[in-house]
């Protein structure tokens, strides 16, 4: 195996670059079967971090993994199940989205941020009576934050980068050396 | 955990150079291999509040997160590779061409994916409201781009060669000249926002955001090398920059990066 091109943090200086119109919405708000997806990042301090970036990867309703190009210049008709949403500047971010389906279904979800070296991944599973196999190997203490909300319009997801109640994030095999 | 709040400038040089040289000391004494960049790096001194103090939990991929998003040639404009045409006039700069391949971490091209890109002017400013150096602005520069990986996985971009600038992680912080670059990969676990640097920067030793990759193996890959053979005659120098993003089933890596 070739040796991994290491990270960097995404800086301060992606609000010109990394987001577009439409890069939050994979769906028009509003539309039949849309739903919110929300939280708030917040620091070890307890703090908002007004510059974070996220980014979602969720299967289709039917649980199909989309195969459909299009989320930078979105038709409003396509649904490609990746976005992209900036924190703003109470450390809130939102996607307009379609529910996840599948067995255990969850949104895949990728942080990057002013002070974060690398990009953390994590995953918001539907809240659901039986939890998902691999939930059930996070000790049961932190299991929470890896749990959607439910609301009535959607879910929430908040993110604790550290501290109390700090988010479980994920290693896929990648960051070991 | 010291409690000193993000962008403290309080700081030098100096005292930041020793702290680096410290946590450089204590990597290679254990010899305890870590991930790359180092999250919990103080001398960067906004990662103080913002890195995991818990081990990543390890998953194995589930079926969404053996996939990655799908771009096409309807998300990118053709014109969206040179940042150098996208005003009236010309950008005031070191004009340049910065290509590589982007492969997996078996030599496989990650090919039709998504590459962005944004870095400062040749001044060393960013088009972006928050940045305050008082450095020109070039009303023909942006300083952002967008391009496919061909079949091969090769991108390219011609750009402007971007200056270093000042920044408050500590007194008289200067951030080496770069170019940041986002990148998908075939797997969504390959997801990548990084950093390319150009060789030869003497602000290389001095910076904690690249001196967070603890590996000097390793962060030497992020420092694109001079290639004549992209050098284009009598309009731009040239610059390669390839790029691994390793999957889910990666193992210990060989020492076969020829």
């Amino acid at each position: 195996m070739r040796r991994s091109t290491p990270g960097q943090t995404v800086g301060p200086f992606y609000h010109y670059a990394l987001p577009y119109p439409g890069d939050h919405t994979l769906v028009p708000p509003g539309s039949a079967n849309a739903i919110r997806f929300h939280g708030t990042v917040i620091d070890g301090a307890g703090d908002p971090v007004p510059d974070a970036l996220l980014e979602i990867w969720q299967p289709a309703p039917d649980g199909s993994v989309v195969r459909r190009a299009g989320s930078l210049h979105r038709d409003g008709f396509t649904f490609t199940g990746w976005g992209r949403a900036s924190t703003d500047t109470t450390g809130h971010f939102s996607f307009s989205t379609l529910r996840p389906g599948g067995p255990d279904a969850f949104f895949a979800v990728t942080v990057f941020a002013r002070g974060l070296l690398d990009r953390l991944f994590t995953r918001a599973y539907l809240p659901s009576p039986e939890p998902a196999p691999f939930l059930k190997g996070v000790d049961a203490e932190r299991r929470g934050t890896l749990i959607a909300v439910a609301e009535p319009q959607g879910f929430r997801f908040d993110i604790r980068l550290q501290g109390d109640g700090e988010t479980v994030f994920l290693n896929f095999g990648t960051d070991e050396r | 955990m010291s409690s000193q709040p993000s962008d403290a400038a309080a700081g030098t040089q100096a005292e930041i150079s020793a702290e680096m040289a410290e946590i450089d000391k204590t990597h290679t004494s254990t010899g305890h291999a870590r991930p790359q960049p180092v999250l919990n790096y103080p001398p960067y001194r906004s990662s103080i509040l913002r890195h995991p103090t818990k081990d990543l939990h390890h998953a194995d991929p589930e079926e969404i997160e053996r996939w990655a998003p799908c771009f096409g040639p309807q998300d990118v404009g053709a014109l969206e590779a040179d940042l150098t045409v996208q005003h009236p006039g010309e950008p005031i700069g070191e004009r340049i061409e910065v290509t590589g391949r982007i492969r997996d971490g078996a030599g496989r091209p990650v090919a039709g994916q998504l590459v962005e890109i944004w870095q400062a002017n040749a001044a060393g400013r960013y088009i972006h409201q928050r940045d305050q150096h008082p450095a020109p602005i070039d009303p023909n520069f942006t300083g952002v781009g967008r391009c496919l990986s061909d079949a091969e996985g090769r991108y390219r971009f011609t750009t402007i060669r971007p200056g270093p600038y000042p920044w408050k992680n500590h007194r008289n912080a200067w951030r080496p000249a770069h170019i940041h670059f986002s990148l998908f990969g075939t797997d969504f676990t390959q997801r990548l926002i990084t950093q390319m640097y150009f060789p030869g920067d003497p602000l290389l030793a001095l910076d904690p955001i690249y001196r967070s990759i603890t590996d000097a193996r390793d962060r030497e890959l992020l420092v694109a090398r001079y290639d004549h053979e992209v050098t284009r005659p009598q309009w731009s120098t040239g610059y390669r920059w390839d790029i691994v993003l390793t999957g889910p089933h990666r193992t210990r890596f060989e020492e076969d990066d020829a």
